[in-house]
């Protein structure tokens, strides 16, 4: 593979996606060390929100330590160079989220749907687009559609004002010839002006390799986090993934060596547990289930005694789409009783 | 003289028609006219093979007939844009109006909570909030009716094939609606409500998932009783509502997870967030109904 010469633009998702892996409790310390060490290192965007996105905050998804604004003020005015980015999920968040993002100095608002349903992302792109924000529509869940789909719902999302949008393997499930087929017609159909990103994650431990088929398919932003922090088996990680561009030529502007003491000094310290591929991390890849599901079926499991594994086939079986969190406990209850456990 | 209330749906989509089909079983309500805009529209076609008088001139074509017509009570099934308009010309004619937009410049009305409070307040227009609302604020008025509730939350999941270009483009609407009334009409001191949309095929049937917070320990054993009377309620209009795991008790939190099917009259089974809503409408409309038969009210005066 041949990429040398072309330029990326890396996304930092440990401060955003890493919320799952830290039941959404880093504090607002960590913040900021995290992210002035990224700024330093020369990352050029970072993702600041509740792991669900702005308005995330609740029983289903979990309370946060702090407060999307609350975070939003403690790292955008510490920042010299990077740009803070939020997430949003309509259905959850709303344009009064988006609003004070853009109050808070966000300057890149990230519009997530299912990869079916983009057009409820109508008015959230719209209002971002009219702020003059940097507008990216994220097409969660990949790998369960078509390209030709991925295609029609990322034109709606560009009709709508998005300036990039990005094919996203929420589960971890797709392979590299996939990442290729999706992010390539993606590239080859939308306008230039609009520019291609993939999100991945690592529960198949092809993150890296995935984020290097969308760069050779014409993606300009990779996602990733640095030391991997992010739900399932976290994201692409960044010092890695900086280290193979690096050798590959590819540009980042970003100091290797800083982002990789970032994740080890920085990152690492705060882990709960060990941000791995294991048994049920794996199977969220292997099942095609959104990757922030993984906790929420190991706490099932604890208290049913339903296997995670068991829960999380039978969510992918069933189809289950990002933000469906509710479904983990009422389908262990489902188990446990026809089990006779409960 | 019959006991039933004459009525006019406005609005021939899958929700007008739905509401048609369940009227036409009514003790209570008696559908005479359909309402639309356009003469082409399947929906009206459908309402004058049903033997239903039709005008696709919008509520002004149906203005000179409300009287010799008898039409007592409207349900605006159009869009929250149009509906005050249509609210105001036909409350000016005495017309009871059941608002299925998300408008809701009448009171939230979710029919087994506060409906027989509206119905003797003769409300003349009464919104019927979201589908999301009327699946999950029963459940969270049956714990705040034990003790007080400090948060309330509900998840809506729904069929992507169930939902409409409207909600589509408004879901924000969807989500302040629901959050409001879960505080309003549940009881809960703040209210939360999400909504996920999932395209699996076959569809799936909505489910509802209800997170209450309650001050202090929760009675387990009371609102574990409460909540069985609730979804008995509300199946006396929406038989395919079930509780299908819960209540479930975690230090303060009681949760309640729901399946929605409806009865697939016009809209298929899975569509249990569009029946809740025709079927809590036209339940709204009958108590009207009941009411004036019971004298408890008098409809309102006209020439």
């Amino acid at each position: 593979m041949n990429l040398n010469g072309k330029k990326v633009t890396l996304h930092d998702m440990s401060l955003r996606d890493g919320m799952h892996a830290k039941r959404h409790q880093i504090s607002l310390d960590e913040m900021v060390n995290i992210a002035t060490g990224m700024d330093e290192a020369g990352m050029p965007l970072i993702e600041v929100t509740h792991g669900d996105g702005l308005g995330g905050a609740s029983v289903n998804y979990g309370f946060p330590a702090h407060s999307d604004e609350e975070y939003l003020n403690a790292v955008v005015p510490k920042m010299k160079n990077a740009k803070i980015s939020a997430l949003l999920l309509p259905g959850i968040g709303t344009v009064d989220h988006l609003k004070m993002a853009k109050d808070c100095g966000v300057s890149t608002i990230r519009v997530a749907t299912h990869c079916t349903e983009a057009d409820v992302s109508e008015q959230h792109i719209g209002m971002a687009a009219k702020m003059e924000m940097d507008t990216v529509g994220f097409l969660m869940m990949a790998h369960m559609v078509s390209p030709e789909k991925i295609l029609e719902q990322a034109k709606l999302m560009v009709s709508y004002g998005a300036n990039c949008i990005y094919a996203t393997d929420s589960a971890g499930y797709m392979l590299p010839d996939e990442v290729t087929a999706k992010i390539g017609l993606l590239r080859a159909e939308l306008p230039s002006s609009v520019e291609i990103g993939f999100h991945g994650h690592h529960n198949m431990g092809m993150a890296i390799a995935n984020s290097l088929a969308a760069i050779e398919a014409g993606a300009s932003r990779i996602d990733g986090s640095v030391a991997g922090l992010g739900a399932g088996a976290g994201n692409t990680p960044l010092e890695v993934f900086c280290a193979v561009l690096d050798r590959m030529g590819v540009e980042t502007g970003i100091d290797l060596y800083k982002i990789m003491d970032v994740a080890e000094d920085r990152v690492f310290p705060i882990m709960d547990q060990p941000i791995r591929v294991d048994r049920d991390a794996l199977t969220l890849g292997y099942a095609g289930v959104y990757s922030s599901f993984l906790l929420f079926a190991q706490r099932a499991e604890k208290k049913y005694g339903i296997s995670a594994r068991d829960i999380l086939v039978e969510l992918g079986r069933r189809g289950t789409v990002g933000g469906q969190e509710d479904m983990i406990e009422d389908l262990a209850l489902t188990m446990a009783k026809e089990k006779g456990l409960i | 003289m019959s006991k039933k209330l004459k009525a006019a749906i406005i609005g021939p989509g899958n929700i007008g028609t739905d509401l048609l089909m369940k009227m036409q079983r009514s003790e209570w309500i008696e559908p005479v006219w359909m309402v639309g805009i356009d003469p082409e529209s399947e929906g009206l076609k459908r309402a004058e093979q049903m033997g239903i008088k039709t005008c696709a001139t919008g509520v002004d074509g149906l203005l000179p007939h409300v009287i010799e017509d008898a039409i007592r009570v409207a349900f605006d099934a159009t869009s929250a844009y149009v509906h005050a308009e249509n609210s105001r010309k036909l409350n000016e004619l005495g017309v009871i109006m059941v608002d299925l937009t998300p408008a809701a410049i009448g009171p939230y009305c979710v029919p087994p909570v506060n409906l027989e409070a509206h119905a003797k307040n003769l409300e003349l227009n009464v919104n019927m909030v979201t589908c999301g609302g009327q699946a999950t604020i029963p459940m969270v008025a049956a714990v705040s009716r034990v003790q007080p509730v400090e948060y309330g939350e509900i998840i809506a999941t729904v069929s992507s094939r169930s939902v409409g270009p409207g909600t589509r483009q408004n879901i924000d609407e969807f989500t302040r609606t629901t959050a409001g009334a879960v505080e309003k009409v549940g009881g809960a001191k703040r209210g939360k409500a999400i909504i996920i949309i999932n395209p699996a095929e076959p569809p799936l049937i909505m489910r509802d998932t209800i997170h209450c917070l309650t001050e202090g320990e929760p009675d387990q054993a009371t609102i574990t009783e409460s909540v069985h009377q609730m979804v008995k309620e509300v199946q006396k209009y929406v038989p395919g509502y079930r509780l299908v795991n819960g209540p479930v008790f975690d230090g303060n939190r009681v949760s309640c997870f729901m399946e929605v099917e409806g009865l697939g009259d016009f809209l298929p089974k899975y569509a249990g967030n569009l029946d809740i809503m025709t079927a809590a409408g036209l339940r709204t409309a009958e108590m009207f109904a009941e009411e004036a038969a019971n004298g408890t009210i008098t409809l309102p005066e006209r020439g």
